[in-house]
């Protein structure tokens, strides 16, 4: 029902544009794994995990409670697309590594896995600007490395299995606090499952001028990437978070589903900044939430483009007072897509302040929704929410829903919410075209005027490849 | 060499717009339609132009020979051929640089790219020229400009695209007489023996600027009058009530 087929509506450069696009992310190495779970879901599953692991008895408990909570959920199809229904969680393998510890050295990392990452230009990229990185192969992480100096500052940024391992103390505390594992269907399964991710720990006082990034490969087929990242930045100090995401296109569907929270105590500022490039069978559900103390500043920076479904609705808890959060979300809904995100601001302080935008480009078939919820209790004082969602249709095919949930009591509060939908009209493109631009190349140039002021929130490095994503996800889109 | 339109005729929907025009502008000369409103001159601009709402049913228009009509918009832009639009159109979020950059991009052969240095050069020297502030190549086309503001704009992209034919509609329209000045300023200094100009308007106004070689009437889908700069004066003394006559 998801077949791509804009191929027979398009001319050969254009679709040469196209194929260039997929080629990046889409190839696979043959990897022979140590450690394979299996296909399908049990308890058995989630012990062999913990035991490949080698994960403490609290571990255990906490996935095998996950297990149980994950299968009395019912799919959310009561809001949520149909389409999850198509999952077919006992034909998904949960868990593949090829046995061995992430290296801090590129040297180190299995031929087959350094290939991947350096034909996806990551340790060139940790050359050019990047504080560290850790670089995800199916379930684990492949190499891990930061700067030296970063550690002798007590910085601490390795996987979520040497986080809960080694930094118990750090890590138990927000382990699942701030998404706990019933908050949803797939928070609870990644609870169960989960693997790879990273744990971050910033202290006090410390501002990293550079990135960390993270990049989430997956290689096999009919596989389940359930990555588990947890962010902890002391008072007073920063940082930006970077991860990419892709893979190949492959005959079945992949699921990706990832559990991210973020803890900013006093005065810190956390940045986390997603570019997703998802091939278009990719089922990609993440659950992501930030709690923000007092004086702390959490932004949510999001690109989503490719993937068959992503619900995704990033998230700040305002706990501190003057606490800030902030949400900026550009989606691209191409043929058999659907992007359904969102974001959540729960003001739980008073004077907190949180800002939406959202925008949206639904081409030929996509489809964008955008769900927004903003809370605001009737005891608190001062607090101020903006949400802005706009969405582009570029064709009369194209689809795109709203549903923004805003509720605020007591009258000592400032809410404004903008939404508008809006076509790229004939008249431009004739306009456009009339200056020498074809039809594709307006189409984009359209595009990118439309979602420009985001594109600017991005690092440099990121909105170069982002405009470039999105020129070869357009060129398609005229026939 | 010569932009020709030959007995075109072109219809929007069922209703026929264009009955049967001719008309030749050879390069190096400026020629101006004047006509009623709803007569087709603007129209005529546009279907020249190949906008898709309306069809040619009949005629030919070629361009230094070229087949016109088999072009696509796009490729006639390239080929030479240029509107200044009446209501220039609001691209938001792309820059006035970047938007040119693109235009000029599109000209160049594959792999090519364009010298960033010499197109801001070229671009401030011509903002100069037409007394446009160097703040607008950052704004966005068109978004939020005056009437006055456009008309320039459209003028410093036709200087920067360096066309061979020049349609503009109505550019006088809207404009006060410090713009009207400028825009004839940067039409006169473009006036060149390999270049050819078609000014669409209602008033004579613009012709006080930009002297013509020679002025057509349109009226009901027909060039229906031609003669020299004369035809336009007595247009104005006497209406186009005289076409009547």
């Amino acid at each position: 029902m998801d077949d791509v087929n804009i191929s027979d509506q398009i001319d050969e450069d254009t679709q040469a544009a196209i194929d260039v696009n997929q080629s990046k992310g889409d190839f696979t190495y043959d990897v022979k794994h140590k450690y394979d779970a299996g296909v399908g879901l049990s308890e058995a599953t989630v012990d062999y995990i913990t035991d490949v692991k080698e994960e403490p008895e609290w571990i255990r408990e906490f996935r095998k409670h996950g297990l149980k909570t994950f299968e009395d959920k019912p799919m959310p199809t009561n809001w949520a697309t149909e389409d999850l229904n198509n999952i077919d969680f006992s034909k998904i393998r949960y868990y593949l590594s090829g046995g061995t510890k992430p290296t801090r050295s590129w040297d180190e990392v299995p031929d087959e896995m350094k290939e991947t990452f350096e034909r996806l230009g990551i340790p060139e990229q940790e050359r050019a600007f990047l504080a560290g990185v850790e670089a995800q192969f199916d379930s684990e992480a492949a190499y891990s490395n930061m700067k030296e100096e970063l550690s002798k500052k007590g910085v601490i940024f390795v996987g979520s299995t040497e986080g809960l391992k080694e930094h118990e103390e750090i890590f138990r505390p927000y382990f699942g606090k701030v998404i706990p594992t019933g908050d949803n269907k797939f928070s609870a399964l990644n609870s169960a499952v989960f693997s790879g991710g990273s744990f971050i720990y910033i202290p006090k006082g410390v501002k990293l001028e550079q990135p960390l990034q993270a990049y989430f490969r997956i290689n096999s087929e009919s596989f389940g990437q359930f990555e588990r990242t947890l962010i902890i930045a002391d008072e007073g100090s920063e940082v930006m978070y970077m991860e990419g995401c892709t893979a190949p296109s492959f005959e079945t569907s992949t699921l990706h589903s990832a559990v991210v929270e973020l803890v900013a105590l006093k005065g810190a500022k956390i940045q986390y900044v997603t570019v997703q490039n998802w091939s278009a069978n990719v089922f990609n559900l993440v659950t992501k939430r930030g709690l923000a103390m007092e004086d702390a500043e959490i932004r949510w920076i999001d690109c989503n483009i490719g993937s068959r479904l992503t619900m995704k609705y990033p998230g700040v808890i305002m706990k501190g007072r003057r606490a800030r959060g902030e949400v900026i979300s550009i989606a691209l809904a191409n043929d058999g897509q659907h992007q359904d995100t969102g974001a959540k601001m729960i003001h739980a302080a008073d004077e907190t302040t949180s800002n939406v935008v959202s925008k949206s480009i639904s081409v030929g078939e996509g489809r964008s929704t955008y769900r927004g919820q903003v809370h605001i209790p009737k005891h608190l004082k001062g607090c101020r929410n903006n949400t802005e969602c706009d969405a582009l249709l570029i064709n009369s095919t194209s689809r795109t829903d709203t549903y923004p949930a805003i509720t605020v009591r007591g009258n000592d509060h400032v809410t404004q919410h903008e939404a508008s939908v809006s076509q790229v009209s004939e008249e431009m493109l004739f306009y456009m075209q009339q200056r020498g631009l074809n039809e594709g190349e307006a189409m984009s140039l359209a595009v990118n005027g439309f979602i420009n002021d985001l594109v600017r929130e991005f690092p440099m490095e990121y909105s170069v490849e982002l405009k470039r994503l999105i020129d070869l996800e357009m060129e398609g889109s005229v026939g | 060499m010569s932009l020709v339109i030959n007995n075109l005729h072109a219809k929007i929907a069922d209703t026929e717009i264009l009955k049967g025009v001719n008309l030749e502008i050879p390069t190096g000369e400026i020629h101006a339609i004047m006509g009623p409103n709803g007569s087709g001159k603007s129209t005529l601009s546009k279907i020249i132009c190949g906008h898709e709402d309306y069809e040619v049913t009949a005629g030919t228009i070629t361009m230094d020979g070229q087949d016109v009509l088999e072009l696509d918009v796009d490729e006639r832009s390239r080929a030479g051929l240029f509107l200044a639009f009446q209501y220039p159109m609001e691209v938001p979020g792309v820059s006035n640089a970047n938007f040119l950059r693109a235009a000029l991009q599109a000209r160049l052969p594959k792999g090519e790219e364009i010298d960033a240095v010499k197109f801001y050069h070229t671009m401030y020297e011509k903002m100069d020229f037409l007394e446009m502030d160097r703040k607008f190549t950052g704004r966005a086309v068109n978004e939020g400009f005056s009437g006055g503001e456009k008309k320039r704009n459209e003028i410093l992209q036709m200087m920067m695209l360096d066309p061979r034919y020049c349609l503009l509609d109505e550019t006088d329209s809207g404009l006060d007489i410090d713009a009207l000045k400028v825009v004839a300023k940067g039409v006169n200094s473009m006036r060149a023996e390999n270049r050819g100009f078609l000014l669409i308007t209602h008033y004579q106004r613009l012709l006080d600027y930009i002297k013509p070689d020679k002025v057509h009437v349109m009226a009901d889908g027909q060039i229906v009058r031609s003669g020299g700069f004369e035809l336009a004066e007595t247009l104005e003394a006497e209406g186009y009530d005289f076409l009547k006559s």
